[in-house]
């Protein structure tokens, strides 16, 4: 694609998620920190092409490697965000 | 294909957006991770459809091996132990993007040495360049997160380690790591300085974070969060992909918000945390 659109796609995205982000109560930080952290694991999509185009078995290998530690950073990232969540829920209905 | 991807692509950035302004309030916040989560599944979902998966095997391996060791991770960790889970997962992120960024890179490498048969290797800019930037910053996360995370849970020493000349060394090592990316974009046939880039990269990630006290771990982990989100970033641009773009700029710019709103709440500046625990004097070198 057009390098041009790809670099407005990145500038408007910057824009968007720095007004994401507003006020935050302080028992949030760490899930939204967590949540975030889970998006950032999108790259599991890089790594899905990357393996998938793969023509030589070194770079079939590392790829396969690369999907490990992105599926870590998406599965691990959700599950631990909801953990925390659920323990707040918890503590309110307290 | 490619509309049908695209499309899909764009749902899943829709969800995430969403997702990310209902984990900012009490009230939505667990609804706004599951989005993020379907976002997520859409992506992959797609991915895997619409690409043409060479190797099935290897790829089914990967993403169930991750997702056992991803769920049981999740599951054992302590609730005290969460800031250094969060690390470990956004090292995890970085060291994803840099592999991917490495495999693009030799894939191209092997394929240019079958063809041509000689030591003449021409690269597309945008290619090369985000690659380069990739992997600097995926290492520099990956190795940055690793230490934050041995911090907190008190495998490394939790004291800011802080040696004479500390500063001098960590511009020197930036600096070789700048000049290991222009040889790289200048002579990418050249594999030394890819290796000269991960060495770099990975030892200014630990210089970083090893200055910096325990306290203060969750704000550089939510510093690093926001760094794994441009390595996704740059990542995207290796590939042409726009959810990679769009996601990763979105982390990159609401973790760098974060950060602040986190060091504002400990009272601690932001640029102390960027620079490694240096005073505000020395932000500009960055």
């Amino acid at each position: 694609m057009n390098l041009v659109y790809l670099i407005i796609i990145f500038v408007l995205s910057i824009f968007l998620g720095y007004e994401l982000i507003t006020k935050i109560p302080p028992l949030l930080h760490t899930p939204l920190m967590s949540g975030t952290n889970a998006i950032s694991g999108i790259t599991i999509i890089g790594a899905l092409i990357a393996t998938g185009s793969g023509n030589s078995r070194l770079c079939m290998v590392l790829g396969a490697v690369a999907l490990f530690f992105a599926t870590i950073n998406v599965v691990g990232g959700f599950v631990v965000t909801h953990r925390m969540l659920e323990k707040f829920k918890k503590k309110e209905k307290k | 294909m490619n509309i049908l991807v695209n499309s899909v692509y764009l749902v899943a950035a829709a969800f995430f957006i969403i997702g990310l302004k209902g984990l900012s309030r009490p009230d939505t916040a667990v609804r706004g991770n599951l989005l993020g989560a379907v976002g997520m599944f859409l992506a992959v979902l797609v991915t895997v459809i619409a690409y043409d998966m060479l190797n099935p095997l290897w790829i089914l391996g990967g993403i169930l091996l991750g997702s056992i060791v991803g769920t049981w991770m999740a599951l054992k960790v302590k609730m005290t132990a969460m800031p250094q889970m969060v690390g470990l997962l956004s090292g995890f992120g970085g060291i994803a993007s840099l592999l991917v960024a490495v495999v693009s890179f030799l894939d191209v490498i092997i394929m240019k040495a079958l063809e041509l048969n000689a030591g003449v290797f021409v690269f597309d800019t945008q290619f090369i360049v985000s690659i380069v930037i990739s992997v600097f910053i995926g290492a520099l996360t990956f190795w940055g997160s690793m230490v934050a995370s041995g911090k907190l849970q008190g495998v490394i020493t939790t004291h800011a380690v802080k040696f004479r000349g500390d500063q001098v060394v960590k511009v020197l090592v930036m600096l070789a790591a700048v000049a290991s990316m222009v040889g790289m974009v200048m002579y990418p046939g050249k594999l030394i300085y890819l290796w000269l880039l991960i060495f770099f990269s990975s030892f200014l990630g630990i210089l970083l974070t090893i200055s910096i006290g325990g306290a203060d771990m969750p704000i550089v982990i939510s510093l690093l969060n926001s760094y794994s989100g441009l390595a996704v970033a740059a990542t995207g641009f290796v590939l042409d992909n726009t959810i990679l773009i769009i996601s990763g700029a979105i982390v990159g710019a609401s973790g760098i918000i974060l950060t602040q709103i986190m060091c504002k709440a400990m009272n601690r500046s932001l640029a102390n945390v960027i620079f490694g625990g240096v005073g505000g004097k020395d932000a500009e070198k960055g």
